[in-house]
């Protein structure tokens, strides 16, 4: 339990509003109740470390090939072994977390903006703000959103960017339906209507005031869609449009070795693969705290 | 009460759901699985008709298996013990026997040939089909021109069981390339009733069905998932194959195809990748087969056209810095014949593919680079993503070492319906590609990859009046059957080639097949696709 | 009620047309030059995009396309060469069969899981069913569906190979209801449906698994919610049984967003199928899709789209009504 209040202080720069005291030992309180939780923190801050400093402590360059010592099974040199062109998998999956963390990271702030922005005003205004919106998420519901992610991605060209927009957009409707839902609440809540006496106009209430507001239950989509959009960019690779090689990322390595695991290489898809799905883990159980976290019902 | 009945019930699905089933096909698999062959390939057909809009490459291996040619090609054991067609000898096929004048060539069909619905074969659906593949437009009218074939009137009916073709000029690849795949023998009368006034040629009917007289008939397609073959009975193109009928499955990951082939569910897999091939040569639990494809070379191609590539010093350089070696490990496993490291780039042989005089010599490389004034450069390595397995380590070897000498490269994968276009586009600085050609002779791939018409696959476009007098020459020479002539032309344009070097040869790549130990008969084809008819199973 | 749910759908359909043509006139390749061959010149090239009717211009094109999809013309697919309308309705069940299991089997796993969490909620068995969920949702499904038949076909060889709905040397089910399990045993073809079972538990165990973290997490969250509502309290204080409380009360007045749920679980798994479909050689309409994606193939990528965007419509007009049906309420209100 004290361990696990340790890594508690990250969830401090979600809630950028003043009273933290009490949120920081409401925070204390979920992690201590939920071991689960805590360690899905402490992993968050572990792959946060490695995305951060994972290209600088590197064992090996991991571009750089070695074709004498190719698909080498793990071993004192090469922890996690080598791939086809012996390159060092530990080296490559150590610096792909800050790829992946930064596709997950930008995905998600695009999408916060767009559809969280879109889907507050719709909440907020109604009327043909709120149709127009709800049409366009409706219409990118109804599509199949992973054969939606492709065709964007193989429209536009496969770079990090584009991956990034598509993930973006699949998530659209996401955002909007729970910064609608939230917005609507909120617009004749006792604050909003003493900001709009006090003289405020429609837009400095929204950013002023009602965004602030929604951002704790905002902060649990974030997360649980962090970990589908790196599992979003590893599909992508699979059908071969992920990002362009060398480059190293958790998907197309996993797409790259999944082939050999029929061969007996199990080591080139199983790394990879582990730390995709450590990282997706960690972030949908983060979400899950933060559910915990925000939701007044247990805040009692 | 009603907890149990909840519990039952939603237990029951589980269990109804999940209980793992033993294996199940061994009941259904022993009926007539001794006299049916399981294929599996990546892909499928697209279309089971060579003359077709689009047709892919497995729809070439339907074609072959049921239609009839005119000729074909006799079988030879190469030195290694595989089975091999013989590119100079040529056997009948539909026809009983073929008569080469000075500007025609005559034949007399087989009197007892007959299509899969029972009509027999005349000179009529020869000449019927003849006119169609010179008329249809696309692939199959440009690779009738590779042998001058190119206009109706060439083919001439002599009577109900003679036709005579007449030929547009001397040229050695007209016989040659009325043994490949496109000059097929329709059923004309069965596809007259099908064609209509937007569709002359029955193309929608050729399709989805066949309308041939060859050894096999399709019976049932789904297009991506299966074929299936059934034996022509009535067959006379040959000796009566042995298997009654074909299951061709197509099964997109290359880890279950192989899985299925070490199960021994699956009878061939056809087309392997190297790491593979190498693998299971060495457990050694089937049969793999290896033959270096004919005419094919994988090779860095480089934009002649624009700068940087437009300096031959930058591109010798580049010719002097790729890792060959390294290359043909990491992409290939060591099975390839290396196209490097040759005494010269001036050749003084006819063989073909040769190999260049480039081998890997950093010093020599960034020599070069100073000589050619170039520096800071920054480009993009493109190859097809449908050839990614082999062409994507090339790459990135490439991109490691063109570093060394200055040379700054983002790799860029294109997606298989792009890659045509883009190289019809030409704007590609750097690519990683592979060509082969059908018609195994060095004049036909510089004819395609090196000479002033520029077509699609002449990628660096590489355009050079002396080289295209040399290309003509040769095939001039060939014509007449002038061989000291021919031998300095081909000697002379591959030189040229080499010191320019457009295009730097890497190695010719292997054609991989697995059978199961039962399987006998293989033989390798020209046209990369498997030929059900010579297979036998015991 | 429904004829008005139905019109706030059309905007929607259009939408989806709009786009779809939109993306896949975007897409790079050049379908002419993909089907002039390899050894194309460039009047052959112009001779196909003309027969193509790739010279057209964009609105001329679009109008084309609206037009034949009025009479219910989808186009024909450039790749296979056959109608898309023909293609989709004879994969569509394989589809179909295949995400219906995965996502039958996700629910029977997944209610009991989020049940079971809620009732010993912060408990160690809440905790692993939020742990066994939340990994199956982390695993990209084509690295499930790989490793599920590495182990059980290759190394174990309980699972018959995976090429696809069934067994090369087996027969199909005559055409009914295009559901092999269902066809083979209406025809009473118990060998068939043994054959086609045993090949659809691994492809369905992995689109299963991969659902299970969002049911498992809304029928928790919901269980948790009624749980703590003031009737539970009541039921519990006039002396109920704990279960009856539990499975009679509570389950039924939580299934409601798990209902919710099951839609969006349902298009997700639409999605996850075009993978899964590639790995375990199913031929289905994802697969299909994707390779007509990776060829420029505009039909079949429009097809299948407005197939699925009708499907998910569809599907959603169902779940609205089973509200009515679970929640007499809705029923008055509407």
């Amino acid at each position: 339990m004290t361990e696990a209040s340790l890594t508690a202080p990250p969830m401090t720069e979600a809630q950028p509003k003043p009273p933290t005291n009490s949120i920081f030992r409401h925070a204390v309180y979920v992690v201590a109740d939920n071991p689960v939780t805590g360690l899905s923190f402490g992993l968050f801050v572990l792959i946060a470390l490695c995305a951060l400093f994972g290209p600088y402590i590197v064992p090996y360059d991991p571009l750089a090939s070695d074709t004498s010592a190719t698909l080498q099974s793990p071993s004192l040199h090469h922890w996690f072994g080598t791939d086809l062109l012996g390159r060092d998998i530990f080296s490559r999956v150590l610096a792909a977390t800050r790829l992946d963390f930064t596709i997950a990271i930008a995905s998600v702030a695009l999408v916060l903006v767009m559809g969280g922005l879109a889907g507050i005003a719709a909440g907020f205004f109604g009327g043909w703000t709120d149709r127009i919106v709800g049409r366009v998420s409706d219409t990118i519901m109804a599509f199949p959103l992973f054969v939606l992610a492709m065709g964007i991605v193989a429209a536009l060209g496969n770079t990090v960017t584009n991956i990034v927009i598509a993930t973006a957009i699949i998530n659209f409707p996401l955002y909007v339906r729970v910064a609608r839902a939230e917005a609507n609440v909120r617009r004749e809540a006792g604050f909003v209507q003493a900001a709009r006496l006090s003289g405020n106009g429609d837009i400095r209430i929204l950013l002023v005031h009602i965004l602030p507001n929604i951002m704790p239950i905002m902060m649990v989509q974030i997360s649980l869609t962090m970990g589908y959009a790196i599992l979003n960019a590893a599909g992508l690779s699979f059908i071969g449009l992920g990002v362009k090689p060398p480059t190293p990322e958790w998907g197309i390595m996993v797409a790259e070795g999944a082939t050999n695991i029929i061969s007996g290489e199990w080591w080139v898809a199983f790394f990879p693969g582990g730390a995709l799905m450590i990282a997706v883990f960690c972030f949908n159980l983060l979400g899950d705290g933060l559910r915990d976290l925000v939701d007044p019902q247990r805040r009692t | 009460m009603k907890r149990r009945d909840f519990l039952k019930s939603v237990s029951g699905i589980a269990a109804g759901a999940v209980v793992p089933a033993p294996a199940i096909w061994s009941s259904a698999k022993a009926d007539g699985r001794s006299e049916t062959l399981l294929v599996v390939t990546e892909g499928g057909p697209n279309n089971l008709d060579i003359h077709g809009v689009g047709t892919n490459r497995p729809g070439y291996e339907t074609s072959w298996n049921c239609y009839d040619r005119l000729i074909s090609h006799e079988t030879k054991t190469l030195p290694d013990g595989t089975l091999s067609y013989d590119r100079d000898k040529f056997k009948p096929e539909l026809a009983e026997d073929m008569n080469i004048g000075d500007m025609s060539v005559t034949f007399k069909l087989k009197k007892n040939a007959k299509f899969h619905d029972g009509t027999p074969v005349t000179a009529k659906d020869v000449k019927w089909s003849l006119d169609r593949s010179v008329t249809v437009g696309g692939f199959p009218t440009v690779q009738m021109k590779a042998g001058s074939l190119v206009d109706k009137e060439q083919f001439v009916l002599v009577d109900d069981n003679t036709v005579r073709i007449d030929f547009a000029k001397k040229d050695r690849l007209t016989i040659p390339d009325l043994a490949v795949i496109v000059p097929s023998i329709y059923n004309s009368e069965l596809l007259k009733k099908k064609a209509t006034e937007k569709d002359p040629w029955a193309l929608d009917y050729t399709k989805s069905n066949t309308a041939g007289s060859g050894a096999y008939k399709v019976t049932s397609w789904k297009p991506g998932v299966e074929v299936v073959y059934e034996r022509h009975d009535d067959w006379v193109g040959g000796k009566l194959p042995q298997l009654k009928k074909i299951i061709w499955r197509t099964v997109p990951s290359q880890g279950n195809r192989r899985a299925l082939m070490e199960r021994g569910d699956a009878d061939i897999s056809f087309d392997l990748s190297s790491k593979d091939t190498s693998e299971m040569k060495k457990e050694s639990k089937l049969v793999i087969i290896s033959n270096p494809i004919g005419n094919g070379m994988y090779s860095v191609e480089l934009n002649v056209k624009n700068p940087p590539f437009d300096n031959p010093k930058v591109r010798q350089a580049v010719a002097y810095a790729l890792p060959y070696q390294k290359i043909m490990d990491a992409a290939m496993f060591g099975l390839a014949n290396p196209l490097f490291g040759g005494p010269s780039n001036s050749v003084t042989d006819i063989a073909w593919p040769a190999k260049t005089g480039y081998v890997n010599d950093m010093a020599k490389a960034k020599a070069l680079m100073a000589e050619s004034g170039a520096s800071d450069i920054d480009t993009t390595v493109s190859f097809d993503l449908g050839a990614g397995d082999i062409c994507e380590p090339i790459a990135v070897l490439v991109q490691e070492s063109l570093a060394q000498i200055g040379i700054k490269t983002a790799i860029n994968k294109i997606p298989g319906a792009n890659w045509r276009s883009e190289m019809a586009k030409k704007s590609m600085p750097l690519m990683v590609n592979f060509f082969s050609g059908w018609l195994d002779y060095p004049e036909y791939f510089f004819f395609w990859c090196y000479s002033g018409q520029n077509a699609i696959f002449n990628t660096s476009s590489y355009v050079n009046p002396d080289m295209d007098v040399m290309i003509d020459g040769a095939r001039a020479a060939a014509a007449i059957g002038d061989k000291e002539k021919y031998a300095k032309d081909v000697e002379g344009f591959i030189s040229k080639a080499y010191n320019d070097v457009p295009r730097i040869p890497l190695f010719q790549p292997l054609l991989n097949v697995a059978t199961q130990k039962n399987i006998s008969g293989y033989v390798y084809w020209f046209h990369r696709q498997l030929d059900y008819r010579s297979i036998v199973k015991a | 009620m429904i004829l008005k749910r139905l019109l706030t759908v059309i905007p929607t359909l259009i939408g989806v047309v709009i786009v779809t043509f939109l993306l896949t006139r975007v897409l790079p390749g050049d379908p002419a030059v993909y089907f002039a061959g390899p050894a194309a010149t460039p009047q052959s090239i112009a001779e196909i995009r003309k027969s193509l009717g790739l010279d057209r211009s964009l609105p001329d094109q679009f109008a084309r396309y609206v037009n034949d999809l009025a009479h219910g013309n989808f186009g024909n697919s450039l790749s296979t060469g056959r109608p898309v309308a023909t293609e989709i309705s004879s994969r569509l069940p394989a589809s179909a069969e295949l995400t219906l299991s995965g996502l039958l089997l996700a629910i029977v796993i997944a209610v009991p899981l989020g049940i079971f969490a809620a009732v010993k909620q912060g408990s160690f068995i809440d905790h692993l069913c939020r742990i066994i969920a939340t990994a199956g949702v982390s695993l990209p499904v084509f690295f499930t569906g790989l490793l599920l038949v590495y182990i059980f076909y290759f190394k174990l060889g309980w699972s018959p190979a995976p090429i696809g709905r069934l067994d090369a040397f087996a027969t199909a089910p005559p055409d009914i209801t295009g559901f092999y399990l269902i066809d083979s045993l209406i025809t009473g073809n118990f060998e068939s449906f043994r054959a086609s079972l045993s090949q659809l538990i691994l492809p369905a165990v992995t689109l299963a698994v991969f659902s299970l973290a969002p049911i498992t997490r809304m029928t928790r969250a919901s269980m948790l919610a009624v749980l703590a509502s003031e009737f539970i309290r009541t039921a519990r204080a006039s002396g109920l049984n704990g279960r009856t409380v539990i499975l009679t009360y509570a389950f039924r007045n939580a299934m409601l967003p798990v209902v919710t749920t099951l839609g969006m679980v349902f298009s997700f798994l639409l999605g996850a199928n075009v993978l899964v479909e590639k790995v375990f050689a199913w031929p289905g309409i994802g697969s299909y899709a994707v390779e007509a994606l990776l060829q420029s193939d505009f039909a079949p990528v429009q097809g299948f789209v407005l197939t699925m965007a009708v499907l998910y419509v569809a599907l959603n007009l169902l779940i609205d009504m089973l509200y009515g049906v679970i929640d007499p309420r809705v029923r008055l209100e509407a």
